[in-house]
């Protein structure tokens, strides 16, 4: 091949014949482009397909930049499966660290699901006015029921509500000792519509009728419990961004590692003339490999505490009469926590890479 | 090819590693560059591949003025540089054909193209038969071999070689020796540092001699 060359006015350029032509453009003034260089022999052969052969040059330039990522990345994962311990250590902590937050998420999916089942079967009571007759009582409870955000209601006469009120409180004997009924009649409505705040401006615009005296929703708690799944749900996304954190340190040491093991390479393929995105490629894919890695793990990590504790979870609801089942990670979320584990894995050797790969250099 | 113009290397220690060095390479010439260890041969040759900057005067390898290189086209400059390194610079984990083929995926080379070359490059040093084995199991001698297969195997038109003959025995120096001649002999420009002074004055050509950073003698000694 070497013998071939001619021995002289050898065109430098020749030897890279697809490379951009940033060379060429600083020395303009000594040697033209090889492209533009008018060689007569190559010109005649040429002339037709020359822009078809650079075509084919910069499409083969493109396929062997894809096969080349192919091959690093096929090399990357074989060698992380060549030290099998290692690597799993390395899968095992990044799928902790991501099975915590990923874990209280799904915890907090079940809570919500439980909540939203007893916001349900929330209650308005309407407390009529006293001087409200029987007839309109009956009245506006019938217009309550057209009402959209309104699905059920019911109408309880002063007497039903004294009866309702011996029954569950305990106070029967002291009632009798009154001489008038002091219960006012009332309606109970079952909102159609969920969610704290809708059911709040409910109870405002039917406080706001004129035969109510006092409409009040009797699950206060249920506010309590929402004001304690935001808690529950920012403690999350804190806790997943010190854990998102901690995720980025783990590949980012292991990377940097993986650099000083390689550094005689690192060097050499610098030597011969490797561009920076060349030398960082391995690494980076080794990065996507352990992220996705840790991710599948920290999802089968995951699905086997759901099915670890789905059967207590469904006797309790039995013992609840709830037919509740423990809902798990679905195809949306499995995908965002792959996504986002190999985005991390990714993300940690950047930062390895642009910290530590400066650093080897021939010398 | 190589042009040096009143260069200065200061290394940050204070060493002044060459002092007013002043040479022109043309293409297509051969040379030798000889002295005692520590007199900047491996200094000079740092500056040809931008692995070191001149503190002062000037360096241009094929028209490129290396003062003024930025970081991102160093490795540009050095796929027009073939290096033989002393110490080989092979990379013991694969084959033979792989450390030859490293400059050609490098440059983003199709897999039929690199066979075809390293092959001929293999041809060439002799070590054809030798390509699916490690360079752990090769000889001094043919590990130097595979070295220079690799320097060779993109055709750069420049070919630099530090104490390619350091450690074999004069047999076999003499057998590269004439290896670098005949890449010379098609046209590629070829600068050799070497302490062997009976070897390369035996060559008949160019020899300049570093002596404590400087250029104490240029010419072909007789």
């Amino acid at each position: 091949m070497i013998n071939k060359r001619p021995t002289s006015n050898r065109p430098s350029g020749a030897t890279f014949p697809d490379r951009p032509q940033r060379d060429a453009t600083k020395n303009a003034t000594k040697k033209p482009p090889n492209r533009l260089r008018s060689n007569p022999e190559q010109r005649s052969k040429s002339a037709v397909s020359g822009a078809q052969i650079s075509k084919v040059n910069t499409s083969d330039r493109i396929k062997a930049w894809r096969r080349h990522h192919l091959s690093v990345a096929v090399d990357s994962l074989t060698r992380l499966l060549a030290t099998p311990f290692g690597s799993l250590m390395t899968w095992a902590v990044i799928a902790i660290a991501l099975s915590l937050p990923v874990g209280l998420y799904v915890f907090l999916n079940n809570a919500q699901l439980v909540s939203s089942n007893w916001d349900g079967s929330a209650q308005i009571s309407l407390y009529l006015k006293e001087n409200v007759q029987e007839s309109a009582g009956q009245n506006l409870t019938k217009t309550l029921q057209m009402d959209g955000e309104i699905a059920e209601t019911r109408y309880l006469s002063r007497e039903q509500t004294l009866a309702e009120f011996k029954e569950f409180s305990g106070f029967g004997e002291a009632l009798d000792y009154l001489d008038e009924n002091p219960l006012p009649p009332v309606i109970i409505v079952r909102p159609a519509i969920s969610g704290i705040n809708n059911q709040t401006a409910l109870v405002g615009r039917l406080q706001a009728l004129p035969e109510v005296e006092e409409a009040q929703l009797d699950l206060a708690w249920v506010k309590r419990l929402y004001h304690i799944m935001e808690l529950g749900q920012r403690t999350i996304a804190a806790l997943g961004f010190l854990l998102g954190l901690a995720v980025l340190l783990v590949i980012g040491n292991t990377i940097r590692l993986a650099i000083e093991n390689r550094r005689q390479e690192i060097v050499v393929v610098k030597l011969i003339g490797a561009t920076d995105a060349f030398v960082r490629r391995p690494f980076l894919y080794t990065g996507i490999w352990y992220g996705l890695g840790g991710g599948l793990l920290s999802w089968v990590l995951v699905n086997a505490s759901l099915y670890w504790l789905d059967a207590p979870v469904r006797s309790l609801a039995s013992a609840y009469a709830s037919d509740f089942n423990l809902i798990g990670l679905t195809l949306q979320d499995s995908l965002l926590l792959l996504i986002a584990s190999t985005l991390l894995g990714w993300l940690g050797a950047w930062i390895a890479v642009g910290r530590h790969l400066g650093k080897v250099e021939p010398h | 090819m190589i042009q040096f113009h009143n260069v200065f290397k200061r290394y940050e220690s204070g060493h002044e590693a060459l002092q007013n060095i002043s040479f022109t390479l043309n293409e297509g010439e051969m040379a030798f560059l000889t002295g005692h260890s520590g007199s900047g041969k491996s200094t000079l040759l740092k500056l040809i591949m931008r692995m070191e900057v001149a503190t002062r005067g000037q360096v241009n390898v094929d028209g490129i003025n290396l003062n003024h290189l930025a970081r991102r086209h160093v490795p540009f400059l050095r796929r027009k540089i073939g290096v033989v390194f002393q110490d080989h610079q092979l990379l013991f984990d694969r084959s033979v054909y792989d450390n030859v083929a490293l400059p050609l995926v490098i440059d983003g080379m199709v897999p039929q193209e690199i066979g075809r070359r390293v092959r001929a490059a293999l041809d060439k040093v002799g070590l054809l038969s030798k390509e699916k084995m490690t360079p752990i199991m090769l000889s001094g001698g043919e590990q130097q071999r595979v070295g220079i297969a690799r320097a060779v195997v993109n055709k750069p038109p420049i070919l630099l070689a530090d104490e390619p003959t350091g450690n074999l025995d004069p047999q076999l120096s003499a057998e590269i020796m004439q290896l670098f001649r005949q890449f010379n002999a098609v046209g590629v420009t070829v600068l050799i540092a070497s302490h062997d002074i009976d070897l390369i004055s035996r060559m008949g050509m160019r020899i300049m001699e570093l002596n404590q950073g400087g250029l104490s003698r240029s010419g072909v000694m007789e």
